[in-house]
């Protein structure tokens, strides 16, 4: 039904849609950023966000403040105004909701199990877990000693099971197959969203396929990237890469092959889209390039609003707010450390 | 002319005359002043500091202290209202403290509560895993008795081991922290651990033992009859005491792991019935022992809590007093020398005395050297606009404000919305039973007024209470209006003598058939009891309210013309006077006042002419014989002169008006070729005086612009003259609606069930008739009435004279600061 959503789509999603743009109007501005990086302390940052949607969340906190603190409750209204959003939802906008939680849970699972590796307390991994990707097992991860296990005992009752049956084979838990394990799951995950948005049809299908190939390239681009020099073989890291994109095919041989950064930087200059990324960065340098990605992220975010009768501003609501959460914490850590003048180097402008 | 001009002015007419003032105010006296503007109320500062970010104000550290210590009182609060302490009136005053000691004394309180907090949260964690373990005594015994009685019988076991360790578990703190679950070792492999857990876990709980097990456990589950305090979330749930069997070593240390990641807490349990009992008897004894303790630590916590809420509400006042001050000296300028504070705001004229004396005072008791200066200065932009209200007008003025603040010094319709919009609502819910039901409403709500002013109040009743004058006026109204409908929950009485109608023979057998004969002079006030009933009953109504709407309207529609006349009188503007006032009083006036006088003169003479058919051929054929229609001599010439100055009027308010703007701003700027020159010399000799007021804007006459509104303006005139008429219709409507439904309820509920002999049926009658009076005709009728008249007053009305694009006069003041919490 291409296009006649506008007849259609106010009945259910219409009231969320104009509450996720609500939520969006209270984003904060290239101004707010400014004055935020101005602040001298920690408590300059709540007098500043106390004027914004945070006051409330920050209001009741005693005074020498943390950056954990503020991004904590930061994130609590996030999750806040997720659930609130959640239990609005109808079907199928409760599912993409969830769907978008997923990442989340992939992070959390491989945050718990990394964890339980390492022989830290699961009680303080499960304060550093991303509220928005908790489910109700997920401190019993701690109790599984291989993948399969992980997978009988707990994921098998997640969502995250349907993704789960691609990485079973391997059997023993070290650092190595749990990252392979994270980009298995995240492929897996990538695709099964970019499937659904493609059921859901309309605008949805078609600003989320952009925007999901764009996750998609970035997460090729970074798996490339991190696994140069290690261990992974071409084939075992071609089998990492999402199967859509718009990298895909053509672009994953040649960056499956790839040796080093600039020639990462060559296959990915094919793209006119990617091009104005790279041509950003000087060579041989990967630093900034996450600030590039970031940049280029919101600014398709961004556009998401621009259009009426989809589910995509969800999608891109919660990114940007994530956006900003990071942007707060990264200001409150440089204003902790006293390194104000690094203070523009990872904020990402959102308007 | 002159009349108008030697009116005596009237105070809710016009806003008050605002005037911008500049305060120059020493440092060491400017705290002192503008407490006491606050106390007086009646400035309302300019933010001359509004470019920056409000950490880069000056009392940036006070403010942060002012919210530092909001911040504790919320968490007194907070904590007194857990603890369910009721407050109570404290009238007596104690003397003032400083701001530094209040600060002191809250930091102590804190300190000193958070520590008792935390002593009392380590008892109560306490306390709450022997209530645990108890229930877990309680529950899982009989789980293993039953197992004894079934199935095995299980040898008697040396537990004296366990049971010491359980006696280091209860002297220590936290059983928590020893090692969980001691499970004794039967003959056969198998152990158990019991436990207990949240209710809303306890089904994944299960499967995920049974899964970590391979399904070789045995779950037993009881639930716990009462909610029970979680010693580490420390909220009240609904548990359920659980026991696991199971075989291995390796299966246990899985299932203590999960036990752990599902919180649920495990507690040993012995598998003797004495040893159980013994266990039991220490932990009630140490249950008991703690309870005490706990009690005392209470009863200290709630006495220091007490003595905090005495105060509480003063403090709150005064950090709340201190924040305002605060944050209106940041909205201050420093002047050059950086020794004073530069402040600019509004205030209305009246009030210049007062604040000249509270400046002195503020001088004087600050022992400063140099007065603070006050002078008035002139401001580019519009003053805001300030009602001085009562309890009684205040809330028409909201009724006028909802729809938009007057411009400064605009012609205010609230003066007559006091009046015309009860009156409106009274044609529309005319029945003075109804009425004198609202009426007594109203004065319930008056007679409370001194405690419920006091009181916080639910948003609805909050509303009502604020309109409670509206609420009587509109009440004494609809009695009016009802005696004028002469209905009494739609029943007719004969309060103003016989009616006017009598049957035409003894029997009345033809009453409702041919009709009545009139023997005397009509009923002296309002409508003849004897209409009701009768066949022709709605005609007659319909055609009395049709017709008194119309009037109604029209003369409600002129009066908000005059009142733009009075606006542009006002301003001094002839030209709105000329080209708009004189055109649409024309224009409204040959068309529908026509129609009004023509309603008149048949009301006087009887007359038998058909309006419509009037009103339509006065447009259809102007010269065509009126025939029967004609109500009077001179009918015709007289239509056709007014049909010619309707349609004269029209490009009369349409074209005039842009062009002669036009013209006077050619004049104006008549030789002024050149721009003007750049002001970068002017401002060094510009006097630094405000920095807000030098904000100035050009304008530029845009002709299309103003021809194609003058144009909207013009045509959205014309057609609202019919539609706004049209419009005032409902006033006829409503008040059929409203007495037709009342005589459905009256006829087919109460007459009803009246006819029956049951007592019964007679009082569930009444029941229905009374609610659906309560609910349907006093609650929704109201509402539906008040709401028509809120639109014939905003938009038939307003639209005629009013702009409101003002905005309100919110001056810094502690009063408004206290409601606001």
């Amino acid at each position: 039904m291409y296009g006649f959503e506008a007849l259609t789509f106010n009945i259910h999603g219409g009231y969320l849609e104009a509450i996720v743009r609500g939520h969006r109007a209270s984003l904060l501005t290239a101004s707010d950023y400014n004055n935020l990086c101005q602040c001298e302390t920690l408590d300059d940052i709540k007098m500043h966000l106390s004027a914004t949607e945070y006051g409330p969340y920050l209001q009741n906190e005693p005074s020498p403040l943390h950056t954990t603190t503020i991004v904590e409750k930061c994130t609590l209204k996030l999750v806040d105004e997720y659930k609130s959003m959640l239990c609005q939802a109808t079907e199928p906008l409760s599912t993409f909701l969830e769907y978008i939680t997923y990442g989340h849970m992939i992070d959390n699972v491989v945050l718990i199990v990394t964890g339980t590796l390492h022989e830290r307390d699961v009680q303080e991994l499960l304060e550093k877990c991303h509220p928005l990707g908790m489910f109700d097992s997920i401190a019993t991860l701690a109790v599984a000693q291989n993948m399969r296990e992980l997978y009988r005992l707990v994921l098998v009752d997640t969502p995250l099971a349907l993704y789960f049956s691609e990485c079973i084979s391997s059997e023993d838990l070290d650092d190595m197959n749990i990252e392979i394990m994270r980009n298995t799951l995240y492929k897996a995950y990538l695709e099964d969203f970019y499937r659904f948005c493609q059921k859901l049809g309309g605008a949805t299908a078609e600003i989320m396929s952009d925007l999901l190939s764009f996750e998609a390239d970035r997460r090729v681009v970074n798996i490339t990237i991190n696994s140069i020099g290690t261990e992974l073989t071409r084939d075992d890291r071609r089998k990492l890469y999402s199967n859509f994109g718009l990298l895909y095919p053509y672009g994953h041989e040649e960056l499956a092959i790839c040796e080093d950064i600039d020639q990462v930087r060559a296959a990915m200059e094919k793209y006119p889209p990617y091009q104005s990324i790279f041509s950003k960065l000087s060579y041989g340098e990967s630093q900034m390039l996450d600030k590039a990605f970031y940049d280029e992220e919101v600014k398709r975010l961004c556009l998401t609003f621009e259009q009426q009768f989809h589910y995509a501003v969800f999608f891109a609501y919660m990114r940007l707010r994530e956006q900003e959460i990071r942007n707060l914490m990264w200001i409150s850590e440089c204003v902790a450390q006293n390194q104000k003048s690094r203070v523009h180097d990872s904020v990402v402008f959102i308007f | 002319m002159e009349f108008i001009d030697n009116m005596t002015a009237m105070d809710l007419m016009r806003s008050e005359k605002m005037s911008y003032i500049q305060l120059i105010i020493p440092i060491e006296s400017a705290y002192r002043a503008v407490s006491y503007l606050g106390e007086l109320g009646l400035l309302q500062f300019q933010d001359l500091n509004a470019d920056n970010s409000p950490f880069q104000r000056t009392f940036v550290n006070q403010v942060k202290r002012c919210g530092e210590m909001s911040r504790k009182l919320r968490f007194f609060k907070d904590q007194i209202s857990k603890a369910g302490i009721v407050s109570l009136e404290h009238p007596v005053m104690q003397p003032d403290i400083e701001l530094e000691e209040l600060e002191i004394q809250l930091t102590e309180h804190e300190h000193e509560l958070i520590e008792m907090n935390f002593n009392g949260e380590q008892l109560w964690q306490t306390y709450s895993e022997l209530l645990e373990f108890k229930m877990v005594l309680d529950k899982a015994g009989s789980f293993l008795l039953l197992e004894k009685n079934h199935h095995v019988v299980v040898e008697e076991r040396e537990l004296e081991e366990s049971l010491n360790s359980n006696r280091e578990h209860i002297e220590t703190a936290s059983l928590l922290e020893k090692e969980m679950g001691p499970s004794i070792s039967d003959q056969s492999g198998v152990n158990y651990i019991s436990g207990i857990i949240c209710k809303s876990k306890v089904v994944i709980f299960e499967r995920m033992l049974f899964r970590a097990t391979r399904g070789n456990m045995l779950f037993n589950q009881a639930p716990v009859d009462e909610e029970i305090v979680d010693p580490v979330t420390s909220e009240k749930e609904v548990k359920i005491v659980f026991m696991v069997h199971f075989s291995g070593e390796q299966a246990k240390i899985k299932i203590l792991r999960i036990c752990e990641a599902f919180h649920a807490n495990c507690y040993p349990v012995p598998e003797d019935v004495t040893k159980q009992q013994q266990l039991t008897r220490e932990v009630f004894s140490r249950l008991s022992d703690l309870e005490a303790t706990l009690d005392a630590g209470i009863r200290q916590r709630n006495k220091v809590l007490s003595s905090i809420d005495y105060n509480l509400t003063k403090w709150a006042n005064m950090v709340r007093r201190e924040k305002g001050i605060y944050d209106t000296l940041n909205m201050l300028n420093f002047d050059v020398t950086k020794k004073c504070l530069v402040g600019e705001g509004w205030c209305p004229i009246f009030a210049r005395p007062k604040i000249q004396e509270a400046l002195q005072r503020a001088t004087y008791d600050s022992n400063s050297q140099v007065g603070i200066i006050f002078h008035v200065m002139d401001a580019a932009e519009s003053p805001p606009t300030y009602f001085r209200t009562n309890h009684f007008t205040n809330a028409f003025q909201e009724i006028v404000d909802a729809y938009g603040v007057a411009r400064y010094q605009e012609a205010n319709p609230a003066v007559y919305t006091v009046i015309t919009f009860p009156f409106l609502f009274a044609v529309m819910f005319g029945d003075w039973g109804h009425g004198i039901c609202l009426l007594i409403g109203a004065l319930v709500l008056i007679a409370q007024e001194s405690k419920l002013s006091k009181k916080k109040l639910g948003s609805f009743m909050e509303m009502l209470f604020g309109g409670r004058y509206v609420l009587l006026l509109m009440a004494v109204f609809s009695i009016y209006g009802g005696l004028i409908y002469n209905e009494f929950f739609s029943i007719p009485f004969h309060i103003f003598g016989e009616s006017a109608y009598k049957c035409r023979d003894g029997n009345c057998s033809d009453a409702h058939s041919i009709g009545l004969v009139k023997y005397r002079d009509p009923y002296p006030f309002g409508i003849d009891p004897s209409w009701r009933g009768s066949r022709t009953e709605l005609p007659f109504l319909n055609s009395l309210k049709m017709k008194m709407s119309i009037l109604l309207g029209v003369v409600q529609m002129n009066l908000g013309i005059i009142l733009s006349y009075l606006n542009a009188r006002f301003y001094g503007s002839s030209l709105d006077i000329r080209y708009q006032f004189i055109p649409q009083m024309i224009f409204l006036n040959s068309l529908f006042g026509y129609l009004s006088l023509l309603i008149i003169i048949k009301w006087c003479t009887g007359s038998q002419a058909d309006l419509y058919h009037v009103m339509i051929y006065m447009f259809l054929s102007p010269t065509g014989d009126l025939g029967e229609d004609e109500l009077f001599w001179g009918q015709g010439p007289l239509q056709v002169t007014l049909l010619l100055l309707a349609l004269v009027a029209v490009p009369w308010m349409l074209f005039p008006k842009p062009f002669i703007l036009r013209k006077l701003h050619t004049e104006r700027f008549e030789g002024r070729t050149y721009g003007k020159l750049g002001t970068s010399e002017m401002d060094i000799e510009e006097q630094p005086d405000s920095a807000w007021t030098r904000r100035q804007h050009h304008e530029d006459f845009n002709f299309s612009e103003v021809f194609v509104h003058q144009m909207i303006h013009s045509i959205e005139f014309v057609l609202g003259a019919v539609s706004n008429t049209a419009s005032y219709l409902r006033l006829w409507a409503l008040s059929l609606a409203h007495s037709e439904l009342s005589t459905v309820f009256y006829e087919k509920v109460l007459l009803l069930a009246w006819s029956y002999d049951s007592l019964i049926v007679k009082l569930v009658g009444f029941a229905v008739f009374a609610f659906a009076t309560a609910f349907i005709l006093l609650m929704m009728e109201t509402l539906s009435a008040f709401l028509h008249a809120l639109r014939l007053h905003w938009v038939e009305f307003q639209n005629k004279f009013y702009h409101g694009d003002g905005y309100k006069f919110r001056p810094f003041s502690f009063a408004s600061l206290e409601e606001e919490d």
